[in-house]
């Protein structure tokens, strides 16, 4: 069944039940006024009479919605208007006998209980509508044992129905005991208040106003049934019910109890009030930072929220950023503040206004009286930022011993939770900057691998791969090739000393190096010679550059080249299938910046023939390290490449690659390092 | 990690390394020779038999302190070197810019030659 048409049937059926009592009633009457001998006791208006009540009761607690989505000034609103329109309807019944007193139209026995009929579907509309309004009031934010209780009370209620079938009489020792057991009900229930709680002030005098015009109205229905009752006449007698005394007690004891509650909460409502207000202002500093505001609108909503806390006259909040100096101030000239501040005399706070406070916060000395000046009482409290003071806050009244420790201890709340929000973001800040720094890195990286040639396959002679690994995103390895002239090509490995941003500078220094001074076709010692002199003008003392430059001439088949310190190049000869460095004398470049550097370095030229290898490589191969902390070493290359050399120069580097990674297992390089290899074919040649 | 001690004997200020000196550990290096360099030493003797690795880093202080030590009239040598050590000083060419001894009881007479 649906909530409207359950409304409509128990109307429906209120109403008829109220014209069958109604009936019934006047039934009786004739019966006893003309003496009739018929079998017809008052079982029938009493059970027309409990089922009007019952359906008056299902009707409104359906029309009356529960307190929790409803609010409750427009509960007792709906008390009040139900009270209003019955007890009018009552008040002219009154002045209809009233006009009428002398008439003997209201000494008729039918007119009376005709009217009195009429009275009591009123009474019992009001009170029925009023007991669910209260039901609801005391069940706001039950619990397991209240609503238990009042079923029982509902039961005890209904029960009561029951025993008003037995002909009781007013104050009678069976009416007595059943009014006795529905008071001790009422006693229990009717300290249930804690809706009162959640009005503020003006919906306290609300409620205080609705509830007492509530209750004037019961007590006027209860005038007016005791005038009918005395008339002597009636055949149904209201008063004589158990229910409805035990339900009027109930509730002009809830009215009662309310109204005295509430107005003894009047007082009490402004700290609740700043209490839920103190809440408010927490949650909106905690939520300043998600929602994407500044520092700046988290230091103005602190300010607003202390103020507002501790009812503060006037304020200022001064923060020392890295940006500058940020001051908000209230009801206060920028030009007053020097004149609080010499008159400070407590050392915490002066600590707190010159930055200077790093100890423990005594909450009883952030607090202090001001003499000779306009305000006479003070808190000061200092604004931490990652375990620096970065500023203060200053609340100022002008009353004296205005500010309690309550109060400080409110601003300090406040005061934390804005540092928290002013750490977090400088946090973000801080990840901001860091992801924008890998970016930049990220670019350097692309940077440098443009600076490494694209393709190193370029002779005839030849077929070459390489391969180049940086510890960190940029590296100071370097190789590269150039075509000097038609079959006679400068090839280059080299290493930056140290490693990340500084050497990658330095190995794009050489890059422009090499491609300036190849190109002249050079020998391979006076090329070394050469960027020496380069290089020496342009890197930092403690830095060097070791390399090796080779020429390759693939008409005379030969390879010159010269070492500047850089390691020894693995040469594999496929006549005798042996491998073997190719030593000679060098060194590095910028480590001797004068002309006495050509003694050190000398070219050596060798023919190649088909099937020779070269492997050029960096020191991050052979002093990576394993486990144990031992290096690779020359040798263990050395016998790398050689069992690998027979291979195509692509194999050979990923079988290099595969050796070294299962020599240093997990162990990750922490240095760049480097490989080149170039496999002669002469025989290809055309 | 590495460990640097100092002390001067026969008028001879010496230098004794041990463990690695890479990019982090060489900046306590070049420190001792600027210490020795500013105490106004002549005679300095690097003892690096307890040196197991030197990275480029490492070589760059003994780099950026040659010219300095020519122009202060500073002789250096070094002593004790290991093998594996020797051949980093010796392919980058430092060998021939330093003097290189063996042992310790030549310091004294190499560096009063």
């Amino acid at each position: 069944m649906s909530t409207r048409l359950k409304i409509r049937l128990s109307f429906l059926g209120a109403l008829i039940s109220w014209l069958l009592f109604s009936a019934s009633n006047i039934y009786l009457l004739f019966i006893e006024s003309y003496e009739m001998k018929v079998q017809f006791s008052n079982f029938l208006p009493q059970l027309f009479f409990s089922g009007f009540i019952i359906s008056i009761f299902i009707y409104y607690r359906y029309i009356i919605t529960k307190a929790d989505t409803l609010n409750f000034t427009d509960l007792l609103w709906k008390v009040f208007i139900t009270g209003l329109i019955t007890t009018l309807i009552s008040l002219s019944i009154r002045f209809f006998f009233t006009v009428f007193a002398s008439s003997s139209i209201v000494e008729s026995a039918l007119t009376v209980n005709f009217f009195y009929n009429i009275l009591l579907g009123l009474v019992i509309v009001f009170m029925i509508s009023t007991l669910v309004v209260w039901k609801r009031l005391i069940l706001y934010q039950k619990s397991k044992n209240l609503l238990q209780l009042w079923t029982f009370f509902e039961v005890a209620l209904l029960a009561s129905l029951v025993y008003d079938f037995f002909d009781l009489e007013l104050l009678g020792p069976k009416f007595n005991i059943g009014i006795v057991v529905l008071f001790c009900f009422s006693i229990i229930l009717v300290f249930n208040l804690k809706w009162i709680a959640y009005l503020n002030f003006k919906q306290k005098w609300k409620g205080i106003l609705f509830i007492l015009l509530s209750g004037i109205y019961l007590y006027h229905f209860f005038l007016n049934l005791d005038v009918f009752r005395e008339t002597g006449v009636l055949v149904f007698d209201l008063m004589n019910r158990v229910f409805i005394v035990g339900l009027f007690i109930f509730l002009f004891l809830y009215a009662a109890i309310s109204i005295l509650v509430t107005l003894f909460n009047l007082p009490t409502s402004s700290v609740f009030e700043r209490k839920l207000k103190e809440a408010l202002d927490f949650q909106k500093l905690s939520q300043s930072i998600p929602r994407g505001q500044t520092n700046d609108q988290t230091y103005e909503i602190l300010l607003e929220s202390s103020m507002s806390a501790v009812f503060a006259d006037a304020a200022w909040l001064e923060v020392h950023e890295e940006s500058g100096v940020f001051q908000s101030i209230r009801n206060l000239k920028a030009s007053d503040i020097d004149g609080i501040k010499s008159k400070v005399r407590s050392a915490t706070i002066k600590d707190i206004m010159s930055l200077n406070f790093d100890r423990d916060l005594n909450p009883s000395k952030l607090s202090d009286g001001l003499k000779e000046s306009k305000f006479r009482s003070i808190i000061a409290l200092p604004i931490h930022v990652q375990e620096k003071q970065v500023g203060y806050i200053v609340m100022l009244n002008e009353v004296s011993e205005a500010f309690n420790s309550e109060m400080v201890n409110i601003i300090t709340t406040f005061v934390n939770q804005a540092s928290i929000s002013l750490e977090n973001l400088a946090l973000i800040k801080e990840s901001l900057e860091n992801e924008r720094y890998k970016e930049q890195l990220k670019i350097a990286k692309n940077v440098q691998k443009s600076l490494l040639p694209d393709e190193i396959n370029m002779g005839n002679d030849f077929e070459a791969d390489a391969f180049s690994m940086a510890a960190d995103e940029v590296g100071g390895d370097y190789y590269d090739i150039i075509q000097i002239a038609p079959g006679r090509f400068g090839l280059i490995i080299g290493d930056v000393s140290g490693k990340g941003t500084s050497a990658a500078f330095q190995m794009a220094q050489m890059k422009g190096v090499f491609h300036s001074l190849a190109s002249q076709d050079l020998s391979a010692s006076q090329f070394n010679i050469l960027a020496n002199v380069a290089l020496s003008n342009c890197l930092e003392r403690s830095s060097f550059i070791t390399a090796t430059y080779f020429n390759i001439n693939e008409a005379e088949k030969t390879i010159e080249f010269s070492r500047a310190g850089h390691c020894p190049t693995l040469m594999f000869f496929s006549e005798n299938n042996r491998v073997s460095f190719l030593e000679s004398e060098g060194m590095g470049l910028g480590i001797v910046r004068n002309s006495d550097y050509a003694k050190y370095v000398e070219s050596t030229t060798l023919n190649y023939k088909d099937g020779d290898t070269m492997l050029l490589y960096t020191d991050g191969i052979t002093e990576a390290k394993n486990e144990s902390g031992e290096q690779f070493g020359t040798e263990r290359l050395k016998n790398s490449f050689t069992s690998h050399a027979r291979k195509a120069p692509a194999q050979i580097k990923e079988s290099i690659k595969r050796d070294l990674a299962g020599f240093t297992g997990e162990i990750d390089i922490d240095d760049d390092y480097t490989m080149v290899v170039v496999k002669f074919k002469t025989n290809n040649n055309g | 990690m590495v460990k640097i001690e100092t002390e001067n004997k026969e008028g001879v200020h010496f230098i004794r390394v041990s463990g690695d000196i890479d990019a982090g550990s060489s900046i306590h290096l070049d420190n001792a020779f600027k210490n020795a360099a500013d105490t106004g030493e002549t005679k300095i003797a690097v003892d690096l038999s307890q040196l197991d690795y030197i990275s480029s880093a490492g070589l760059g202080v003994f780099v950026s302190h040659l010219d300095e030590f020519g122009l202060k009239n500073i002789r250096l040598v070094l002593f004790g070197i290991q093998e594996t050590v020797k051949q980093v000083f010796d392919i980058l060419g430092l060998g021939k810019l330093i003097n290189i001894l063996e042992k310790e009881e030549e310091v004294v007479t190499a560096l009063n030659e």
